[in-house]
């Protein structure tokens, strides 16, 4: 049912030397659920399933903001088959939830804020019966006011989204509608700017991109004997759902047994609450197993989104280039719910000004409560709408003072040394000019590709086959863009994970086992955990164990932080199992050999082996049918909160960066974008498993390339409504979409992380969607202050 | 109602069915083959992708009800489809919109093989499928059934595909994770070893 324990094959290493067990750190190493992914056979949460379950169904408001006057679910409940309808009425215990706020209700009571809350549960024997006992409960709505914008937010009569708040923001923000204001202040920006040269404005909107994983949200809630459950779902941080979902639950953490089910992918969209809490009540409230699995409409309204900004900025400079000072407003819709929104307006203020050196900076962003679908995280955690921002303005800039965007760029990128502008030294590589050199320096790639000596093939064109022209107004731009994420949890947040390492002797082999808690999304952690564990304790057999709530918490798979941290945590274990290992073999062994006393000792290719190479003895004779395990916690060097006034603080734990070259082709007679190439560079520290570090890179550069020409939830101001909730109105880029990206990453290893990595999964997806925008402008010479750009922008035809 | 249909080359009936019930639905719910993915339920995904007679389809806008009398093959039964498809120069049962690949007899001496649940260890895999691990072609794994049932057919008819062939192809199948690239690169595996093979013999 749900996922077993699986022994994990070695891959094919790229390299195998003698002493060294194959699939280590730093070889190419193939996924242990390659297999069962590959035949259908890997359990994901929508596949669980249990004899005699439930289906539950959600009914969610039809409105935006209402109070709600009454709830009718007799007709509901009279229906065949039908075994629970409830309301916040019937709820067991605490009424709220929320990983950072607990604003977010289980199920609505008072009034609803946005379009799609959950306002009643129905559990049922089929899920079709449940989808109609759901459609015939009866909610009568009286609709309130909305707030939609950063006007209707803080205007003097705005209605409040949430009365009486009382959180650790709502002492010290202007507006009770304002979730979080970061001001970052650092030098004189307006004395700065008597410097400039030129200066450059700019006003930019970012909109609303979900994180469209392909599982959606899902899993089954089995009661137990002793009055607990056992949740089987996808998420992304097992013991943050714990925490919220007991006390709603009325129960002890201890009765909430949570195992991971397969996860199709999460972005973000997974480290908010989704189906946990309801499948429990229903299978807690009836008594039988209950299943819940969204459809993608629902999916939409399922999960928060990236929050949809606005962006003002000014950057002055010299008239050689150099960058003289910036002032920003940043202005992030949070929707109905926190969410992670205060965590969003921390990134994007201290990241606002991208990787460049500016010493005089005024900087503010804040995070608004409003009726719009909730927003929190998704890769990228709002330093993506301030790169789209601050990228455009670097090729202003470059247009007004004839330079080159790229050298520009180089020209006041930050390095190893610079100082953010919150004060704190990046005291680790930041290759941003070289990234840029790498990129600009590939080749460029044909142009005109549709036509060929056998005639044309329309294809290749912009829109491909459903292009009409003969690409008579296709041309050609290229765009530049870099970019700077913050990697790990931040804001002086406890950031830890914990490894359980056990290492025992089967059938005369070495094995070693590796438990944590960390969420396997699809990233290839699972694979990375293996590779750890086989580099520190030589060992071929390496099991892992499925995450679970039995053993401490590993953190989010999130924030690109999981192979520093998951993995940090097992090399550490993996270092202290080591360790015990040594210590059984100088009690059994050390009176034969005068190495077991003096020797640097290490474990490898089944051997404990000195420094030298020479041989002691196999691990199988020291262990013999002892076991020996630990189970540790490892944590990151601390980071501090960032003032509140000055934005003055050592926020960060690591920064990634990663440039892009995009290559696009505009059919301007049609309005159609054709990205032809979307070159990367990116600085990765190490690649524990080189294969999946270009994945990683290329998806999410894809996930930026979605934003730049496609992807956006429509919200109609006037109804704060969700008008496109399916992938037939909300595009995702396909194959035919999404060009050839070339990969191309340094291995700068970070003094202060295991074996040097660097999170690696967010950064592409910050400079993917500037480039692709540079290149559409360029091509164009459109000004074009809003992604995504769709067809009517381009050809002068609809509304901005 | 009750549909009877084969389903990786063996007779089932599913009773008590929803006239409203689709095939993936019924694969996933009541015939515990869930490696059909339902990632959308409205066709536009391709992760829920069978064969139905042979022709690719979104087992999501198909009615149970219409697969009657029909051959489906999902990725469950994808690694036996293609290795009979070898074996039988080009055609499987349920291929090619015939069902007569398997003879009776065949049918009757089958034995499932024993692999290992837990790992997929022993596990027989279609050429197609092995690309895709090798390539690094799968990450969270969501659209990858649909995406091996839909590669496969296309290199069923059209062995030799250009990079245009293989996007036209699969552009019914969204992959969130991997941007692509991958997903080329395993169609361009399976395509190179197939030729291989081909040469060999």
């Amino acid at each position: 049912m749900a996922q077993n324990t699986r022994t994990v094959p070695a891959g094919t290493p790229t390299e195998v030397t003698q002493n060294h067990v194959k699939g280590g750190v730093g070889e190419s190493t193939l996924r242990p659920d390659g297999t069962l992914k590959v035949t259908g056979e890997f359990a994901y949460s929508s596949d669980m399933w249990h004899e005699d379950m439930l289906w539950g169904q959600i009914l969610r408001s039809t409105v935006a903001h209402a109070e709600i006057v009454s709830i009718d679910t007799s007709e509901a409940l009279a229906m065949d088959g039908v075994y629970a309808v409830l309301t916040h009425e019937d709820l067991p215990a605490a009424k709220n939830y929320g990983m950072e706020f607990q604003d977010t209700p289980v199920l609505a009571y008072g009034k609803v804020r946005h379009h799609g809350e959950p306002v009643a549960l129905v559990a049922a024997d089929h899920p079709e019966t449940a989808r109609r006992a759901a459609a015939k409960i009866v909610v009568e709505y009286r609709e309130l006011p909305l707030i939609t914008d950063e006007a209707s937010a803080t205007a003097p009569d705005a209605v409040l989204v949430h009365e009486n708040r009382d959180d650790h923001h709502s002492g010290h923000v202007p507006h009770p509608n304002i979730v979080h204001r970061q001001p970052i202040i650092r030098g004189d920006a307006a004395e700065a700017a008597k410097r400039a040269d030129v200066i450059v404005k700019g006003e930019y909107t970012f909109g609303m991109q979900d994180q469209a994983f392909l599982g959606p949200e899902s899993g089954l809630a089995v009661p137990a004997e002793d009055g607990g459950v056992d949740l089987y779902v996808a998420t992304q941080w097992l013991h943050s759902d714990l925490k919220q979902i007991a006390p709603c639950l009325g129960l002890p953490e201890d009765k909430v047994r949570m195992t991971m089910a397969g996860v199709g992918g999460a972005f973000g969209g997974r480290e908010d609450i989704s189906m946990q809490i309801l499948a429990s009540i229903l299978a807690l409230r009836t008594g039988k197993p209950v299943k819940m699995v969204y459809n993608r409409y629902e999916s939409f309204f399922g999960h928060v989104h990236r929050h949809p900004a606005k962006l003002y900025y000014e950057h002055g400079a010299t008239r050689d280039g150099k960058l003289t000072h910036m002032k920003c407003k940043i202005v992030l819709d949070g929707g109905a719910y926190a969410s992670s929104t205060a965590s969003v307006v921390g990134n994007a203020a201290s990241l606002s000004v991208g990787p460049y050196v500016i010493d005089d900076v005024e900087i503010e962003a804040i995070g608004l409560y409003s009726n719009n679908p909730p927003c929190g995280a998704m890769r990228g955690f709002g330093a993506v709408q301030a790169c789209f921002a601050y990228e455009a303005q670097m090729d202003k800039l470059a247009a007004k003072l004839g330079m080159d965007p790229v050298e520009l760029r180089q020209l006041n990128a930050m390095e190893q040394g610079t100082i953010m502008p919150t004060g704190q030294l990046v005291d680790s590589p930041a290759p941003v000019a070289e990234l840029l050199r790498r990129v600009k320096a590939r080749p460029m790639p044909p142009e005109r590709q549709w036509e060929s000596s056998e005639g044309s093939d329309v294809r290749a064109l912009p829109g491909g086959l459903s292009n009409t022209t003969h690409g008579e107004g296709v041309v050609r731009g290229v765009g530049y863009a870099v970019g700077i994420k913050n990697v790990g949890f931040s804001e002086g947040f406890d950031d830890y994970s914990t490894a359980k390492i056990r290492m025992e002797v089967i059938n005369g082999e070495p094995v070693a086992t590796v438990h944590t808690a960390a969420a396997e999304v699809g990233q290839g952690g699972v694979t990375i955990h293996a590779q750890i564990a086989r580099t520190e304790l030589g060992v071929q057999q390496v099991t892992i164990h499925p995450a679970d709530t039995q053993v401490g918490s590993a953190g989010s798979t999130s924030a690109g932080r999981q192979t520093y941290m998951t993995g940090g945590a097992i090399k550490n274990s993996c270092e202290i199992v080591r360790e015990k290992v040594l210590e059984i073999g100088r009690r059994k062994f050390g009176s034969y050999h005068p190495a077991w006393a003096t020797a640097e000792l290490l474990l490898e290719g089944g051997k404990v082996v000195t420094d030298g190479g020479e041989a002691l003895a196999t691990i199988a004779d020291v262990l013999e049918d002892e076991a020996v395990e630990t189970e540790e916690v490892w944590r990151h060097r601390p980071t501090q909160a960032f003032d509140l006034v000055t934005g003055q603080g050592n926020g960060h734990v690591q920064y990634a960066f990663a440039a892009h070259r995009a290559v696009v082709e505009v059919d301007t007679e049609l309005g159609l974008v054709k990205v032809i190439e979307l070159a990367v560079a990116q600085d990765v520290g190490k690649a524990v498993n080189p294969l999946s570090v270009i994945g990683q890179i290329q998806g999410g550069t894809t996930q930026g390339l979605g934003v730049a020409v496609m992807e956006e939830i429509i919200v109609d101001p006037k109804t704060a409504k969700v008008r496109n909730p399916s992938f037939t109105d909300y595009l995702i880029p396909t194959i035919l979409d999404t060009p050839t990206i070339p990969v191309d990453y340094l291995e700068l290893a970070d003094p202060n992380a295991p074996y040097g990595v660097r999170g690696i999964g967010e950064a592409p997806t910050l400079s993917s969607t500037p480039a692709v925008l540079a290149a559409i402008r360029a091509a164009t010479g459109l000004e074009l202050n809003r992604t995504p750009v769709r067809p009517e922008h381009l050809t002068g035809t609809g509304p901005a | 109602m009750r549909v009877n249909f084969t389903v990786n080359g063996r007779k089932q009936e599913a009773d008590d069915v929803w006239e409203g019930e689709s095939l993936l639905y019924v694969l996933r719910e009541r015939m515990g083959l869930p490696g059909s993915k339902n990632a959308c339920e409205q066709g536009e995904c391709g992760s829920c992708t069978v064969r139905l007679d042979g022709v690719p389809v979104c087992s999501c806008l198909v009615a149970a009800g219409q697969a009657e009398g029909r051959a489906v093959v999902t990725v469950e039964g994808l690694a036996e489809f293609a290795k009979q498809r070898a074996e039988h120069g080009g055609c499987a049962s349920g291929a090619c919109g015939d069902t007569k690949g398997t003879s009776l007899q065949d049918a009757q001496q089958w034995q499932s093989k024993p692999t290992d649940s837990q790992t997929g260890e022993g596990v027989e895999l279609s050429p197609i499928q092995q690309a895709f691990i090798d390539a690094g072609a799968v990450q969270c794994g969501f659209c990858t059934p649909g995406l091996l049932v839909a590669a496969d057919e296309m290199l069923e008819h059209n062995p030799s595909p250009t990079d245009a062939d293989i996007r036209e192809a699969l552009s019914g199948n969204l992959c969130r994770c991997t941007g692509y690239e991958k997903i080329l690169d395993a169609v361009r595996l399976a395509a190179a070893r197939q030729e291989r093979q081909g040469e060999a013999v």
